[in-house]
């Protein structure tokens, strides 16, 4: 997620709220299963740090009890107990800034993911060893191999510094 | 911001230390620069207006809080005064927490504001987020 500094355009942000994107207001064809896209055109609501005052309320459809705590609010904040003063926090605001500050543990997840899918290429992999690979050549074999480094020392392949230079011909091992 | 320092050690040597502490580079390119206190001032005069509306209150708000500093005690106290009028508690306790978080690394930032708030709050009635346990998710 972008984050954004600059005042204005944080605000515009906002009003987006973290809803989808849609065209304000025409409503898409729904040919089975599309999700009900959010009314753009009106105040939304949301949880950000740099925004701490949203355009509307989170609980905009209130019950008696709310309403009536409503009007007590418009008296001395005082005579509110602490009940009452958290019951108006939480019908204007959704999470506190604690809340949203929360860590979220979606590190493990993704974590998780990477080594479970590196473990199976890793099974990807081991298949194709067994399917996919055409039959070994034969001069990779150890037995070829051994004739094929006897004869380059029976040639003196690098006899200087190299390959062959490195073999004690009297004793016939390697030094 | 330039300070010239004149020391006097003795009669017999005179030290002039004179130092220019430059101020950060700013490239504005016309116009007089506002200072700090007029900052301050200009914020305490949108909150004190006496019929705010709500609106005006959360532009503000966001506005300020979208700024890269911690707001002065004195326009936190005309934000908060301007929650009363407007009957909104939960937008004043809002503003308290956003304190926090924009202070940031600096923790001793939050408790100065609070105590240089004390009165404010304890006059309106407003809890802080610590009172009513909001502070831990």
């Amino acid at each position: 997620m972008l984050h954004l500094t600059a005042g204005r355009v944080a605000g515009l942000l906002s009003r987006r709220g973290v809803a989808a994107f849609s065209t304000s207001g025409v409503k898409m064809a729904s040919h089975g299963g599309v999700t009900e896209q959010t009314d753009m055109s009106v105040p939304l609501y949301c949880d950000r740090l740099d925004t701490p005052l949203p355009d509307r309320p989170y609980k905009d459809t209130l019950s008696a009890a709310d309403k009536s705590l409503k009007q007590k609010e418009k008296g001395p904040w005082n005579s509110l107990s602490k009940e009452e003063k958290l019951a108006l926090y939480r019908i204007m605001f959704n999470e506190t800034y604690a809340e949203m500050k929360k860590p979220t543990g979606e590190w493990k997840t993704v974590v998780g993911g990477i080594f479970f899918f590196i473990g199976f290429t890793g099974l990807v992999v081991l298949w194709q060893r067994y399917y996919v690979y055409p039959p070994h050549p034969r001069t990779l074999d150890d037995e070829w191999q051994a004739m094929q480094v006897k004869r380059m020392l029976d040639m003196r392949v690098n006899p200087v510094e190299g390959f062959s230079a490195k073999w004690d011909y009297e004793k016939g091992q390697w030094k | 911001m330039f300070s010239h320092v004149l020391l006097k050690v003795s009669s017999d040597r005179l030290w002039s230390f004179s130092s220019t502490a430059s101020v950060a580079a700013r490239s504005y390119s016309h116009g007089k620069q506002e200072t700090d206190e007029e900052f301050d001032a200009r914020w305490v005069t949108y909150f004190n207006k006496p019929d705010i509306d709500a609106w005006e209150l959360r532009k503000g708000m966001n506005t300020l809080i979208g700024y890269d500093l911690v707001p002065e005690p004195k326009i936190l106290e005309a934000a908060l005064r301007a929650c009363r009028r407007l009957n909104d508690l939960a937008s004043a306790i809002r503003i308290l927490e956003a304190v926090k978080d924009k202070s940031g690394p600096h923790k001793e930032i939050y408790p100065y504001v609070l105590q240089e708030l004390r009165p404010t709050l304890s006059e309106l009635g407003i809890p802080t987020p610590e009172e009513l346990g909001i502070d831990k998710a």
